[in-house]
């Protein structure tokens, strides 16, 4: 198979972009709730879900109704964060541990755009043929 | 789009800091509201901050329940805005206009070092849910300029 075609070329990055995005969702979540009693602070593990994202395309072909969507099992849930300093109203969250892990996944997804961006520039040359 | 989403969550966020911040304005400046009956007497209020859970229809619900998207949550919500019941301060002033027939008059049960505290870690909650809020909007100018 060849690198070039839209597919093959932007290797992970387009599901890493999604992934960083959910995941500043997340943490974005746990600062909303820093001040909520009993939240607890979620996250998820990030190789897992892209391994999972990855594999989304395992999933079984459905050639009539009756077909079962058969899906690849993955145990891409929600974790529960070990909090470093538990607070006594039952909340989890360590507001300056989720600004810095907010903070790093944003960087993190700006690299993942530069990389990606740099693959549409390059098809863009091979486009162009110059 | 999970960044959008983002500007929500840290909108409920501000949106229940600020509210957070008026009712402790509302209890500094009720702080000596003096009164001669218990019922009447100013009392502290407290927001009661829960967990905004997202809204599925039915239909999709079944579906949505594999997805881990939707164990995320949608922010935070003001469930109330509660009483406190702490007991009322009484103070001996029998020349007060306000005092009962033993000479007491009734202040609110106002503390204000806890609101000042409360008033403190309101603002600086609020500024993390706009730099948050600035850092998505980064994050999303930032995409638009993919291919360009």
């Amino acid at each position: 198979m060849s690198a070039l075609g839209f597919k093959n070329s932007l290797g992970i990055h387009p599901q890493t972009l999604q992934l960083r995005a959910s995941r500043a969702e997340v943490l974005a979540n746990n600062l909303a709730n820093s001040d909520t009693p009993n939240f607890k602070a979620r996250d998820f593990d990030f190789q897992a879900m892209l391994d999972a994202e990855s594999r989304r395309s395992l999933s079984m072909n459905v050639t009539s109704e009756k077909h079962q969507r058969g899906t690849v099992d993955t145990d891409s849930d929600l974790l529960f964060r070990n909090p470093y300093q538990p607070s006594i109203d039952g909340n989890t969250v360590d507001s300056q541990m989720e600004q810095s892990f907010y903070t790093e996944n944003a960087l993190r997804y700006n690299s993942s755009f530069q990389f990606l961006n740099g693959k549409f520039k390059g098809l863009k040359e091979a486009i162009s043929g110059q | 789009m999970s960044l959008t989403n983002v500007f929500n969550i840290a909108g409920t966020g501000m949106n229940a800091q600020s509210i957070r911040l008026n009712t402790t304005a509302s209890n500094i400046a009720n702080a000596e509201t003096v009164s001669s009956s218990i019922d009447e007497t100013y009392k502290a209020r407290k927001p009661w901050f829960q967990v905004l859970e997202k809204q599925w229809d039915d239909v999709d619900g079944l579906n949505r329940k594999l997805d881990v998207r939707s164990q995320i949550g949608d922010g935070v919500k003001i469930a109330g805005i509660v009483e406190s019941d702490a007991p009322l301060q009484k103070r001996f002033q029998p020349h007060h206009p306000m005092a009962d027939e033993e000479g007491y008059v009734l202040y609110p049960n106002v503390n204000i070092v806890e609101e000042m505290t409360d008033m403190m870690s309101s603002s600086r909650s609020y500024q993390m849910n706009v730099e948050v809020m600035k850092t998505a909007k980064q994050m999303l100018q930032r995409t638009l300029t993919l291919g360009q």
